[in-house]
């Protein structure tokens, strides 16, 4: 070719190019993800844990999903219902996110579910709340939690408390929603199995002063069952080993969370051998979660030894919203209608085992039984007894005969 | 004030000269003076009022829905705290108590998505109700805190907004507990659901707008002026000759009833009641709203509501996400330390320096003089 | 009032506790005796946050809504203390230093320039709480901290008649909480300050015109109010830990204290925060679900019927 039709041809393909570069990028605006999680109050700390798993997400992906660049814009509550959904109103209505992620405490997750169903072009997915009621009762068509629920998280506990030989039981929990559902996951087998709960102290929400429940413990039970979270399981076990109190304990999924075994302060080897349910295992050895580890201490050096509950579950449903991003290429498109349907059909690869969505787009995952040890540097972990795969919403029973949990539901005396 | 003050703020001749006696009202030479109900309407006024009315047309649904409705119910229940504060000089932190009693006996009698209880009775007939039972509650806390003062009065009512919240925390047969009522909606009339943005705004505008009307009506009548003299000197009323007792109860009816009014529309603005609804928290922040706008006048209610309200939303995307109630408590700290009384005080007194060098009225000096303390 | 009224309500309060104590110690002898230690040990802490609180309240009439943040500071700075050097003693000195500092600081630079404005300062007082609580959440982080006992009051006191086992530590907040109570006491009844303070309750203008530097009298009230809360803080970091939120809870607990009690009265307080820990236990080993509500109801009876508390003074 002469010189002339040499250049010719290099300025088409440079044109050529730059049409498609430049309708490339036009094409693909960012998608701008809301992310919600408790950043004040008591919670807090489990509201920054929730943010790093859910950023880690983003990182894996480095930032892009389907060729589109990932724009989070976070927010903030406390723990209250109403400034959740004025915060995910926020980030909806007026910073115009595509897909919000959150909320992280059960009361608000209802509070937005049933927001989400004012905004039916808008995918909503859940942070870490635990409600049984946001996907059980009235479901919202847009609302996705690729996490289990409180009940879910107990399973298989009631029968490895039998096998520690506690044939009978003492519960100690706060008077609200999540514990009820714990409760609920644990008593449900446990009493099938023959075991027996004489007592069932719930202390109001708030109370730090748990000396008269201690008081009220029997000397015929085998074992506490303590559902309490944050400060209030700290406070309890140091004062229960104050008052000379020496009975093992079964915990909750938040008692035995890693910002509980991390508080500052000695008492916290009287943890060593209390037995859980969670949706999450620090020791379990599987190559997938000790990458997540990894992972997780790499980018945030700050953070706990290893992710708390919080950061797992936040890991779960952003990662969930970014596999469907990519399942469509970016389309989000025609109300989100394609999006959403790829959410519920997908099978969610997690750290942890894998995840399926059911007929109310409640997750049906993993459960591990664990039990606390003192590795060699002291700090405490959880290490894996048993793993429990495809726990449904239910836990077994039929769906028309599931109640929701409450203060006297189950009972076995 | 002094007798000559009192007298140039009504208007009145002072007496001849050799008369040593107290006011009359005017002698045979002077004119009788023109009494007036209402402050004149002025510019400002209108131009108010037409940015309110045209508001939702140019803001987007988020600011008329989330900022401009919110504020107005907000302001209504921080009305009632400014009405029977800065007229009644009793300074309650339980409005916001009698506010979230209306809103759950909305959802309680009228239609509401929980596992307790709730009647499903026709929306106005739930609305009627609760206004009625929240006047019942706000009179039966008057009468308890009636014969308590000053700081004494802020601490009785703190205890019973407390003993609320944790009768409603704990409750599951009628408040169902923690969860709250859910789902607690305005209904719908005439082809319009009253919970879109731009028909609840407009709702709430009334209510506000007639709420406000009201409390400034009320205090020209021989009600709101005993009430204002018994802030001042409850003792010389008394010796006057009125029930200070009965005035001050019934001001905590009249505020109960704004307070309800305010809480049935910050219910169904939010969708939901809860305990946190009425827990500490929000107890204090009505009080915040109130002391930010200014005592002096209605108006500060509503000031003080919408730079919370702003705050609220728009401190987060200014500063670190975490630290913005550092923030909101910093601008609150900032607007209590430099003014005698909030936003309305500024106010005050920037017109008050320009009224000065332009040489003010004596009404607009008396009028000070009647409101501030 | 009358001798017969004196009487009848005696009676009417008396009767229903002494059947209640009665039926409880016949039930479970156990519960009841641990549940009167546990509320009394539960009012020293109380009383000793009340006290500073009172105080301040009586001379200044300046109702420290920030008492709360002011524990927790002194909670917090406390458990860096013994982190630090590992003495309790030292970190109870250094809890009550650090808030009597801040409280100084709050009174000289704040509330000298507001005289008489009792709602402003109280308003002044709800921002610094809002702002010094979210300070130390920045600064410290949302993590529970809780703070070990000394060694020689760590573990439980064994062989007990009847209960068979106390925590230590709780059974040794009585002797402090007297301690403090007493050193309080002597502090305002025998020497010069503490008479000075006194007579700025009962009247302060009489003690301005009596030629006495009022503001410093102020300054050492509110350090010293501060300083009980930091102190309260430290003792508090051990049996309840130390978490954002606690200030709110402790700023409530003061509040029914000294209102029960009578503002501006110690020997009130102390009564107060007996009738508060009482009433909080014994609700929650025996009726637990409306034990708060409870609590709440008797002060605003307690109010009711007598609006400036049981031993309270005239504002």
């Amino acid at each position: 070719m002469d010189s002339r039709k040499k250049t010719v041809v290099r300025a088409l393909v440079a044109a050529v190019l730059a049409v498609v570069s430049g309708a490339a990028i036009a094409q693909a605006p960012p998608v701008k993800i809301g992310l919600l999680a408790t950043l004040e109050g008591p919670f807090a700390a489990g509201g920054q844990d929730g943010m790093r798993g859910a950023e880690l997400a983003v990182k894996q992906r480095n930032g892009v999903v389907a060729g589109r660049k990932i724009e989070i814009l976070k927010a903030s509550s406390d723990a209250k219902p109403d400034v959740a959904v004025n915060a995910t109103r926020k980030l909806v209505e007026q910073d115009k996110v595509d897909i919000m992620v959150g909320p992280l405490s059960g009361s608000e997750g209802i509070a937005v579910k049933e927001y989400s169903k004012t905004q039916p072009n808008i995918t909503f997915i859940n942070g870490s709340s635990g409600a049984q009621g946001a996907t059980l009762q009235s479901p919202s068509p847009n609302f996705f939690r690729f996490n289990t629920d409180g009940g879910q998280w107990m399973v298989g506990v009631g029968k490895a408390a039998l096998e520690k030989g506690y044939k009978r039981v003492m519960v100690i929990a706060e008077d609200y929603a999540f514990p009820y559902s714990q409760v609920q996951g644990f008593m449900t087998e446990y009493c099938k199995l023959g075991g027996k709960v004489p007592v069932k102290a719930w202390v109001p929400l708030g109370g730090k002063d748990y000396s008269s429940v201690i008081a009220r413990i029997p000397k015929d039970v085998d074992a506490l069952v303590v559902v309490l979270g944050g400060a209030d399981a700290v406070n309890f076990l140091n004062q229960y080993e104050q008052a000379g109190g020496d009975k093992p304990m079964v915990g909750g999924s938040i008692t035995v969370s890693q910002d509980i075994l991390n508080y500052k302060g000695k008492r916290r080897d009287s943890l060593v051998g209390t037995i859980a349910g969670a949706p999450i295992a620090d020791a379990y050895d599987a190559p997938e979660w000790k990458a997540f580890v990894a992972d997780y201490k790499k980018n945030f050096p700050d953070g706990y030894p290893s992710p708390s509950l919080f950061a797992l579950v936040y890991y779960l449903n952003m990662k969930a919203t970014l596999d469907g991003l990519e399942a469509v290429k970016g389309d989000l498109s025609d109300g989100q209608k394609k999006y959403r349907d790829a959410l519920s059909k997908m099978v969610l690869k997690s750290p942890v085992g894998d995840v399926k969505l059911d007929a109310n787009r409640q997750a049906i995952g993993t459960t591990f039984i664990t039990e606390v040890v003192k590795d060699s540097q002291g700090n405490l972990y959880n290490r894996v007894l048993k793993k429990i795969d495809n726990v449904n919403q239910t836990l077994g029973i039929p769906p028309a005969e599931f109640k929701i949990g409450s203060r006297d539901e189950p009972n076995c005396p | 004030m002094s007798a000559a003050d009192w007298r140039r703020a009504m208007n009145l001749q002072p007496p001849r000269a050799g008369a040593a006696g107290g006011p009359r009202s005017g002698g045979a030479s002077a004119p009788r003076p023109r009494r007036q109900l209402t402050n004149p309407v002025r510019v400002r006024h209108v131009l108010v009022l037409a940015f309110l009315i045209a508001y939702p047309w140019f803001a987007t649904p988020f600011f008329t829905f989330q900022i401009g409705a919110q504020s107005l119910a907000l302001g209504l229940i921080a009305l009632s705290l400014t009405f029977l504060a800065g007229a009644g000089g009793m300074i309650s932190l339980a409005q916001m108590t009698v506010a979230g009693l209306a809103g759950y006996m909305v959802a309680i009698f009228g239609t509401a998505a929980t596992n307790g209880v709730t009647l499903g009775w026709p929306w106005w007939l739930a609305v009627l109700i609760a206004i009625a039972i929240a006047v019942l509650a706000a009179t039966f806390i008057g009468w308890l805190s009636v014969r308590t003062e000053g700081i004494y009065t802020i601490m009785i009512t703190l205890a019973i907004g407390v003993a609320f919240y944790y009768l409603t925390l704990q409750n599951y047969e009628v408040f169902n507990g923690f969860q709250g009522e859910q789902k607690v909606f305005p209904p719908t009339l005439a082809g319009l659901y009253w919970r879109d943005p731009v028909p609840f705004y407009y709702l709430t505008l009334a209510c506000a707008l007639a709420g406000y009307l009201f409390v400034l009506y009320l205090l020209r009548t021989p009600f709101g002026i005993a009430l204002q003299g018994i802030r001042d000197n409850a003792r010389r009323m008394r010796a006057l000759g009125f029930n200070v007792t009965a005035h001050r109860v019934a001001a905590y009816a009249v505020a109960g009833a704004i307070a309800a009014v305010g809480g049935v529309l910050f219910t169904w603005y939010n969708g939901l009641v809860t305990p946190g609804s009425v827990g500490t928290g929000w107890l204090i922040n009505i009080l915040v709203i109130a002391v930010l706008g200014g005592m002096r006048h209605p108006i500060g209610a509503f000031l003080g509501a919408i730079v919370f309200v702003l705050l609220q939303n728009f401190a987060i995307d200014v500063f670190d996400r975490e630290r913005f109630n550092l923030v909101i408590g910093l601008v609150f700290l900032v607007i209590v330390l430099f003014s005698r009384d909030g936003l309305l005080g500024w106010w005050a007194a920037l017109s008050a320096r320009m009224s000065t060098q332009r040489g003010g009225s004596p009404w607009t000096a008396a009028r000070k003089r009647l409101y501030a303390r | 009032m009358t001798r017969p009224a004196r009487v009848v309500w005696t009676l009417l309060i008396g009767v229903p506790i002494l059947a209640f104590a009665a039926w409880a110690l016949q039930d479970n002898a156990r519960l009841f005796v641990i549940t009167l230690l546990n509320g009394l040990t539960l009012a020293s802490l109380y009383f000793i946050v009340a006290s500073g609180f009172t105080l301040v309240f009586g001379l200044m009439r300046n109702v420290n809504l920030a008492h709360g943040s002011l524990y927790l500071l002194g909670g917090y700075l406390g458990f860096f203390t013994a982190q630090f050097t590992g003495s309790w003693l030292l970190a109870l000195a250094a809890g009550f230093a650090a808030a009597a500092v801040v409280g100084l600081a709050m009174q000289v630079s704040i509330f000298r320039f507001m005289p008489g404005q009792d709602l402003r300062q109280t308003m002044v007082t709800i921002g610094l709480s809002i702002v010094i609580a979210d300070l130390l959440m920045w600064i410290i982080g949302a993590q529970v901290h809780q703070m070990s006992p000394p060694a020689v009051l760590d573990g439980p006191l064994r062989g007990l008649p009847v209960i068979r086992a106390y925590s230590t530590y709780r059974l040794s907040l009585l002797p402090i909480g007297i301690v403090i109570g007493v050193a309080l006491w002597l502090f305002l009844n025998r020497t010069r300050v503490g008479m000075m303070i006194r007579a700025g309750v009962d009247d302060r203008a009489m003690l301005a015109a009596a030629g006495i530097n009022v503001n410093l009298i102020f300054a050492t009230t509110f350090a010293i109010g501060a300083g009980l809360a930091g102190l309260g803080g430290v003792i508090g970091a051990v049996e309840l830990s130390m978490v954002p939120g606690e200030d709110t809870r402790l700023l409530l607990a003061s509040l029914v204290v000294v209102i029960v009690g009578g503002m501006g009265s110690v020997v009130g307080a102390a009564l107060g925060a007996a009738i508060l820990g009482l009433a909080e236990t014994y609700g929650l080993a025996y009726a637990p679900t409306y034990s708060v509500v409870f609590t709440f109801v008797i002060l605003v009876l307690v109010l009711a019927f007598r609006p400036r508390g049981i031993l309270g003074r005239p504002a």
